[in-house]
């Protein structure tokens, strides 16, 4: 029998995480919660709300970054990057979504909070605006949609509301970004005082877009190799910067924190919390501040890669800090999630990637290709510009 | 303050004879056997020794409930009568209550597929028809007892000023995170008897309500402004487009010579 696809190590990891995550999946609907799950009375919520939720609206920001900036600040040096980050943000949400139906008691009450909402509460606020942004990422998406099968009409109008709806957008995710902050300012008993802060909100919001800007230089250099895309050295080099600036606020902030709430002597105390606190720092801050002040490495897509990198794992130890680690001193148990738990969100980034490669081959998400005589015109346009070319030459053309 | 009930548990009291925890799984159809020093999902309240002397976990039925203001559905409710109750029908499960409780007492059915957050209720079916909780009534040492809040608050007082070496100055519930419905006196610190400490006096919703209470502000503005940034930035390159400073400035002499006249 012939496969329909080549079997490479992504793809055979690929099935084997979604074949256990779905396995998972299973337990968790047919036996609760208790049977797939690390989770107890004194540790609610684990790896399924820090990570799938948490850390992945946060991840996700990239799209309301850069829809920002090309459609408010009119930086349309960025559109070649919009829809990627659009498209990465769409699916996050949706899976985002996902995850809270596996995560939450009663999945089939999902919409409950739209009928009976208690606006006291964080929780509402970020449902309804994880429920409305979606919908605004999938209206901001549909226009590459409408593209692909020539709707001309359609996309039209969605032209038309662009400019509110990504004003709309910015506005849902400030909200939402900085109230999964919010979420933990009303546990300031339980809360390990390293991570809680009545800043939490603002933490969040900056790491978000900072993040926001690491994932985009990171999925850009992705794309590259995976789908040959070119890669924007010139629009990576921006949101570098937009990163260092970013981080650095987020640095300034904390050391402004750390020194009205008195706190710099737990950075000195002989406990795991400490050491986790230090490791965060290095790896989201410090470093990637120190790499990307160097103007070398911020003009470098290699040094902007690396940066990414550092800058998106210290995001994920920031929200596992908060989530998770800041939570266990005051629980009294040490949660460490099942491999369930973990196959669920190792399934879940999985399928990100999987839906993004299927609608990178199906929709024009890098752009339309273009036609020979274009083509052609381009190179000699090219050639006579010399130095400049990288930034005509192309393959693709975003304008429509 | 009120019609609002309370509980005021006498650690010195109590002598761990574990009544108000088997009256307690009777009224609320619990299993007779299991652990009665943890709380479950099949146990409203439990009976520590600790330091020698006997105290009680259950719900503290806050005056401004954290696990109420958290919750995205309305599931918790204050009743008028102090108790804090749950809406089994609205409850999504997403376990808010219980990560916020800053006592950390609601427990879930982690086994069932329609899980339920369990809690005390004060026993507010009870209270409906007029009777005291199962617990206070069950106590033999009257080492819980039911009444005012008031009062209770009165009695805890009097026994201070009465014996004020069997007694320390703090009575907890008072005004912890904005105070409780459930109060305890003591021989000992309470956080020898496992209770926080760390509590700020303020109740813990206000601490997320400054934020949410923005939010409607903000957005109006943050909206306004985005708008107006888009505008003025469209407006200008609009203007560059037409090539010209030559345009701008003629319409700048235009508005300078009207506002001339």
């Amino acid at each position: 029998m012939k496969l329909p696809f080549k079997l490479t190590f992504w793809r055979v990891l690929f099935g084997i995480v979604t074949l256990a995550g779905a396995y998972a999946v299973f337990v968790r609907v047919n036996q609760g919660l208790g049977a797939a799950t690390n989770l107890s009375d004194q540790f609610p919520w684990g790896l399924w709300v820090g990570f799938d939720v948490v850390t992945g609206v946060g991840l996700a920001a990239g799209g309301f970054t850069i829809a920002g900036a090309v459609y408010v600040l009119h930086l349309k040096q960025f559109y070649p990057v919009l829809r990627p980050a659009i498209l990465t943000a769409f699916l996050g949400y949706v899976l985002v979504v996902v995850g809270l139906l596996i995560d939450i008691g009663h999945p089939l009450r999902i919409y409950h909070p739209m009928l009976m909402g208690n606006f006291q509460s964080v929780m509402f606020e970020v449902a309804m605006c994880v429920t409305f942004y979606t919908s605004v990422l999938a209206l901001e998406f549909s226009t590459v949609v409408f593209e692909k099968f020539g709707w001309k009409r359609p996309k039209k109008w969605v032209g038309k509301v662009i400019v509110p709806l990504v004003i709309v957008g910015v506005i849902l995710s400030f909200l939402h970004q900085s109230s999964l902050g919010s979420l933990y300012l009303i546990m300031p008993s339980k809360l390990y005082p390293l991570w809680y802060s009545p800043l939490l909100p603002a933490f969040f919001l900056i790491s978000a877009i900072s993040t926001g800007c690491a994932m985009v230089i990171f999925e850009s250099h992705l794309s590259f190799r995976a789908f040959g895309h070119r890669l924007e050295k010139h629009i990576l080099k921006h949101l570098g910067r937009v990163m260092l600036l970013g981080m650095a606020l987020y640095l300034v902030l904390k050391v402004q924190d750390f020194t009205t709430r008195g706190v710099w002597n737990l950075m000195f105390e002989n406990r795991m919390e400490t050491y986790v606190f230090w490791l965060e720092m290095l790896i989201g801050s410090i470093i990637p501040i120190v790499l990307l002040s160097i103007k070398k490495v911020r003009l470098s897509t290699k040094g902007l890669y690396v940066c990414s990198i550092f800058a998106i794992s210290g995001f994920l130890f920031n929200r596992m800090n908060v989530t998770i680690t800041g939570m266990t001193a005051s629980s009294g148990v040490n949660y460490i999630p099942s491999w369930m738990e973990i196959s669920v969100s190792l399934a879940i980034v999985g399928m990100v990637i999987f839906l993004f490669a299927l609608a990178v081959r199906y929709f024009p998400v890098f752009g339309t290709p273009l036609k020979e005589s274009q083509k052609q015109k381009l190179n000699k346009l090219s050639k006579i510009q010399g130095e400049n070319s990288d930034k005509v030459s192309s393959n693709y053309t975003h304008i429509s | 303050m009120d019609n609002r009930k309370a509980l005021l548990i006498d650690v010195n009291l109590c002598v761990g004879c574990k009544a108000c925890v088997e009256a307690c799984r009777e009224e609320n159809n619990q299993p007779e056997d299991g652990d009665m020093s943890v709380l479950s999902s099949t146990a409203y309240t439990a009976v520590i020794e600790k330091e020698e002397v006997y105290t009680r976990k259950m719900c503290m039925h806050c005056e401004v409930p954290t696990c109420v203001s958290v919750c995205p559905v309305g599931a918790l409710e204050k009743t008028e009568s102090g108790a804090v109750i749950y809406h089994y029908e609205k409850c999504i499960g997403c376990r808010y209550c219980m990560q916020a409780c800053p006592y950390s007492v609601p427990t879930y059915e982690w086994a069932s597929t329609k899980p339920k957050v369990q809690k005390c209720t004060m026993c507010y079916p009870r209270q409906k028809v007029g009777d005291i909780p199962a617990c206070a009534e069950a106590c033999p040492a009257e080492a819980t007892i039911f009444g005012d809040r008031d009062e209770l608050l009165a009695i805890a007082r009097q026994r201070r000023i009465d014996e004020p070496e069997t007694y320390i100055n703090h009575i907890f519930g008072e005004h912890e995170a904005g105070g409780t419905s459930v109060l305890f006196t003591s021989s000992i610190p309470f956080d020898e008897l496992g209770l926080p400490m760390n509590l700020p006096m303020e109740p813990l919703p206000n601490l997320t309500w400054d934020v949410l209470s923005k939010i409607p502000r903000f957005s109006v503005f943050f909206g306004t402004f985005l708008y107006g940034v888009w505008w003025v930035i469209d407006r200008r390159m609009e203007i560059a487009d037409k090539g010209n400073n030559q345009l701008t400035e003629a319409v700048w002499n235009q508005r300078n010579q009207k506002d001339e006249v």
